[in-house]
């Protein structure tokens, strides 16, 4: 492993280590920018919060992500553009065959989208208010100050709303989260590591720093002899003679999921003939988690490193549960993080790695189809917007139907091997794990694969031998928007304030 | 059991007729990546017994690598490879190639040098440009296209069945359920909606064959093993010796390329996939090569013919080719998923396996004693790969949401149909898998 650097926390945005929980109002907004100049003026002296921690914790916060197009009219050349990734250069919305993957097809696809399925008119910059409660009116003000309206036209407000800690299905939210290894412990070596660990390498998040396989991921790095500004960067780990202007910043990856809650609980009333104990058990099964955010799997009883052992919702792998009789293969929970190691049970010596190694030592057909978890981990900082409506309000018959759901947000190094591939490979598979016809409980689009079979099913595998099938689930959730965005580090937000603008003030 | 056979046959396009070509193979597709099985050149859909066949247009996009050694590029004249791989004899294939399709095939021939559409006995021309691969990956030899689909169609009904009568019949009365499942079977069979096709017998000269390549191969290694001890230290240290001085080329892949190529993935659950680049030069980097394909194509007919390659269990069929004089290699897979997992998989299980052989190609990443390095480093890696990656311009499996998984679980169904388990913990265990 690298010998490692601290890291700076003052240079990392803030919502990188914290999800800032206790600060409840959010404001999320999607800015274009409308004079560069301003912007600009406005950037360089905007109170964005970083990463150290205080104490006592602050009533306020700030973020800032700037999209591909954002950061073209704030006028980075285009040589340093194009070493960000493609997933953020062409943006989530912006290749059908992207879409394709993502299962943004049919009622999810970008053309019904609310915000930012044009990718050529993409919100520029991306701004997270955060506050105590009843703070962010107050808040938004301060941040805005007067420079604000002159420099960037609010495109939309983007929908938000402080439900406690549960999503609008009413299951406890937030739970499984990696654990960032800011002090850089635990070895990548990928020969080492045949167990799951909760820990995650800072590189999987922050750009930067050696990933999951000890490796840098690509990112703009400038020569400071051709640009004098770039000076003020870090110097890129890997080629000090370089400035990283992807250091201790992200990429965020933000989704609005409209919650269809009084469609998901009545479903599984009808299907449970109204009996209260099989609904919640049914709704249980397709989470992966009780609505208290117990898992359907027992505690591990050995160590998880990165996971306390006294973390009762958290301190869990499937090991035990291979088949799935206790918490199903295709439970939302499961597909989004199926807890694997490098290898699919410990290695137990030489020998036993050399057979697994060649494909052997197995004792299950379907053991070895998910592997190594640990480079497909979304550190996630979503929030919820609608108004709450409790699973007993929903079984109503006249529930109210509202915009109601989840601001999806995570926080990843590369796009493509971490959020996209946990989206196509794993929820919205219809043969995740050997399934049978189905896809995400809740987050599958259940449109039929191209021969038609169906995606709609939901089944869970019980000790009696046959599976419990559950068929035609329809549309739970659906895309209403989404973009990807990079969130600078703060020298990187000072760079970017400070790189001079050609031609026009007027972005066109 | 019906073993497959792989066929390929390459002829060069002549020139300036490329588009003309690719406009043509267009036809076939309903659209982007989704073929038409009944197209009127080639319906590949009316051919018992083919699995997979692609039709590829061969072209060195890379060859300009090659100048990292000094050397100038070799020139490379773009060919039409029409691959595939069939149950039964590749000659068997050919004739009913020539029967159906004799006048769609001679179109498409047509565009490619020394054909005449008139003239030409389309059968040895056929056989005459056809080229057998260096290596050959069957996820499961013998398993036919005609028993895949009366599987499927096995799973379904069983499975359909299972759901009306669980209830009725009680979820715990395992052997009950076995036994009207059983019924079930025996009734849908005699009805002509279910029919269960007994393997046919293992061709003698196959068998002859496979055995005498069984343990000819070791048996030949054996007998050459004193000289390879000998040479073991030479090699080694003329492997560092390249490992080191091997120019790694780390080109990030163009979008526009990337466009083309994923423009035909993931509009059904399996994918193609094609690379094709320039071998390293010198004697060594070919040896090695060989050596490698030679490994790989022996175990994977004696050893992973059965649902799984080392630890990857999501690939159909593949296979390796030399062309060019030995000069470029040609690879062509079927595999499940999207091409992101394939990477992935590729990387997290069996990076050693891609090291030994892709390796000898030029510009790959850099490795250590053959196994390591290469493709653990991801991003270079996946970078490669891609840019040496070839759309296929036509891409037909018989069977393209049905993953290899399946397959193999299918098999095991039936397997329970066929032999009775004796406890009930097997019969559960059955159960489980409708």
């Amino acid at each position: 492993m690298k010998d490692s650097s601290q890291v700076n926390f003052d240079d990392l945005q803030g919502l990188l280590r914290y999800s800032h929980g206790k600060l409840t109002d959010t404001c999320f907004m999607l800015l274009n920018i409308a004079d560069i100049r301003a912007a600009k003026q406005w950037l360089d002296s905007a109170p964005i919060s970083n990463a150290t921690a205080t104490k006592p914790l602050p009533a306020t916060a700030l973020q800032i992500a700037f999209s591909v197009q954002g950061l073209r009219v704030l006028g980075l050349k285009k040589s340093v553009i194009d070493e960000f990734s493609d997933e953020f250069i062409i943006g989530m919305a912006g290749d059908e065959s992207r879409s394709r993957r993502l299962g943004d097809i049919a009622a999810n696809a970008p053309e019904h989208w609310h915000w930012g399925g044009d990718a050529a008119q993409v919100a520029h910059v991306l701004l997270l208010l955060y506050a105590k409660k009843d703070g962010i009116e107050a808040w938004r003000k301060n941040v805005e100050g007067e420079q604000f309206s002159q420099a960037f036209n609010l495109l939309a407000l983007l929908p938000t709303l402080d439900i406690g800690a549960i999503e609008p299905f009413g299951f406890s939210d937030g739970i499984s989260q990696p654990k960032i290894d800011w002090t850089r412990q635990q070895s990548t070596d990928i020969h080492k590591r045949d167990r799951y660990s909760n820990f995650l390498t800072v590189g999987e998040m922050v750009l930067g720093y050696p990933n999951e396989y000890g490796e840098y991921t690509n990112r703009p790095l400038i020569n400071p002899k051709q640009d004098k500004l770039a000076a003020e960067l870090p110097d890129a780990e890997e080629n000090p003679a370089l400035k990283d202007l992807g250091r201790n910043g992200s990429y965020l990856v933000i989704r609005q999921l409209h919650q269809d809650v009084p469609g998901f609980w009545q479903f599984l009333d009808k299907v449970t003939g109204s009996v209260a104990e099989k609904r919640e058990q049914l709704a249980a099964s397709m989470v992966g988690r009780r609505r208290d955010g117990s898992p359907l799997v027992p505690m591990a009883d050995e160590p998880i490193p990165g996971s306390a052992p006294t973390n009762q919702n958290n301190h869990f792998t499937y090991r035990i549960d291979p088949n799935g009789q206790k918490c199903p293969l295709g439970a939302h929970i499961r597909r989004a993080n199926p807890r694997t190691g490098d290898f699919p049970t410990p290695v137990t010596g030489f020998i036993n790695r050399l057979l697994k190694i060649l494909g052997f030592a197995t004792t299950r057909a379907d053991e070895d189809l998910i592997a190594s978890t640990r480079f497909h981990r979304i550190p996630r900082r979503g929030r919820s917007y609608g108004p709450l409506l409790t699973p007993e309000q929903a079984l109503k018959a006249d529930a109210p139907e509202a915009e109601r759901g989840l601001q999806f947000i995570c926080l990843v190094a590369n796009i493509s091997r971490q959020f996209e591939f946990v989206q196509n490979a794993w929820s919205m598979s219809s043969k995740f794990g050997g399934v049978q016809q189905e896809s995400d409980p809740l987050l599958g689009h259940r449109e039929p694969l191209q021969s038609n079979d169906s995606t709609a099913q939901f089944n869970q595998p019980d000790a009696s031998g046959p599976m419990q099938k559950t068929c035609e689930l329809p549309q739970f959730i659906r895309v209403r928007g989404g973009g990807y965005f990079f969130m600078p580090g703060l020298r990187a937000i000072k760079y970017i304030a400070a790189v001079p603008i050609n031609g026009s003030e007027k972005p066109s | 059991m019906t073993p497959q056979s792989a066929f390929m046959i390459v002829a060069t396009v002549r020139d300036g007729q490329v588009n003309d070509l690719r406009n043509l193979l267009a036809d076939m597709n309903k659209s982007p990546g989704v073929v038409d099985p009944n197209n009127s050149l080639l319906p590949f859909g009316q051919f018992v017994g083919l699995h997979v066949a692609r039709l590829v247009i061969l072209e060195a996009k890379t060859a300009d690598e090659i100048s990292a050694y000094g050397l100038t590029p070799r020139p490379w004249q773009s060919s039409l490879v029409f691959l595939g791989d069939y149950d039964g004899e590749t000659d068997a294939f050919f004739a009913q190639l020539v029967t159906k399709s004799g006048t769609g095939l001679a179109k498409i021939f047509s565009f490619c040098e020394g054909f005449s559409q008139q003239n030409d006995d389309l059968l040895a021309w056929l056989k005459a440009h056809d080229i057998q691969p260096q290596a050959n990956y069957i996820n499961h030899i013998g398993r036919t296209v005609r028993q895949v689909h009366e599987e499927v169609a096995l799973h379904q009904s069983l499975s359909d069945y299972l759901q009306t009568i669980v209830d009725e019949v009680g979820r715990g009365n395992t052997r009950a359920l076995r036994q009207k499942l059983l019924s079930h079977v025996e009734l849908e069979k005699h009805a002509g909606r279910l029919s269960l096709t007994p393997p046919e017998t293992t061709p003698t000269t196959w068998k002859i064959r496979n055995l005498l390549h069984k343990f000819g191969i070791p048996l030949l290694l054996l007998l050459l093993s004193p000289l390879f001890l000998i040479l073991a230290p030479f090699i080694a240290w003329r492997l560092r010796i390249l490992e080191r001085s091997d120019p790694e080329i780390v080109i990030r892949p163009e979008h526009q390329h990337i466009r083309e190529l994923s423009v035909q993935e993931d509009r059904y659950i399996s994918n193609q996939f094609n690379v094709f680049g320039d071998i390293k030069p010198g004697l060594f980097r070919l040896f090695l090569l060989k050596f490698s394909l030679l490994l790989l194509d022996y175990s994977a007919r004696h050893i992973y013919n059965r649902g799984f390659l080392t630890r990857v269990k999501t690939i159909h069929f593949a296979r390796w080719v030399l062309m060019d004089n030995n000069r470029r290699v040609f690879f062509a897979s079927n595999y499940d998923g999207s091409l992101e997992s394939y990477m992935d998989d590729f990387i997290n299980k069996v990076a050693w396996g891609l090291n030994l052989v892709f390796s000898n190609g030029v510009g790959y990443p850099t490795t250590k004693w053959l196994i390591k390095g290469g493709a653990e480093h991801e991003q270079e890696f996946k970078f490669t790969l891609r840019r040496h990656q070839l759309p296929s311009e036509v891409w037909y499996k018989a069977y393209p949401d049905i993953t290899a998984y399946e397959l193999s679980r299918n098999s095991l169904i039936r397997q329970g149909v066929e032999i009775r388990q004796s406890s009930n913990e097997e019969i559960r265990a059955w159960l489980s898998l409708i």
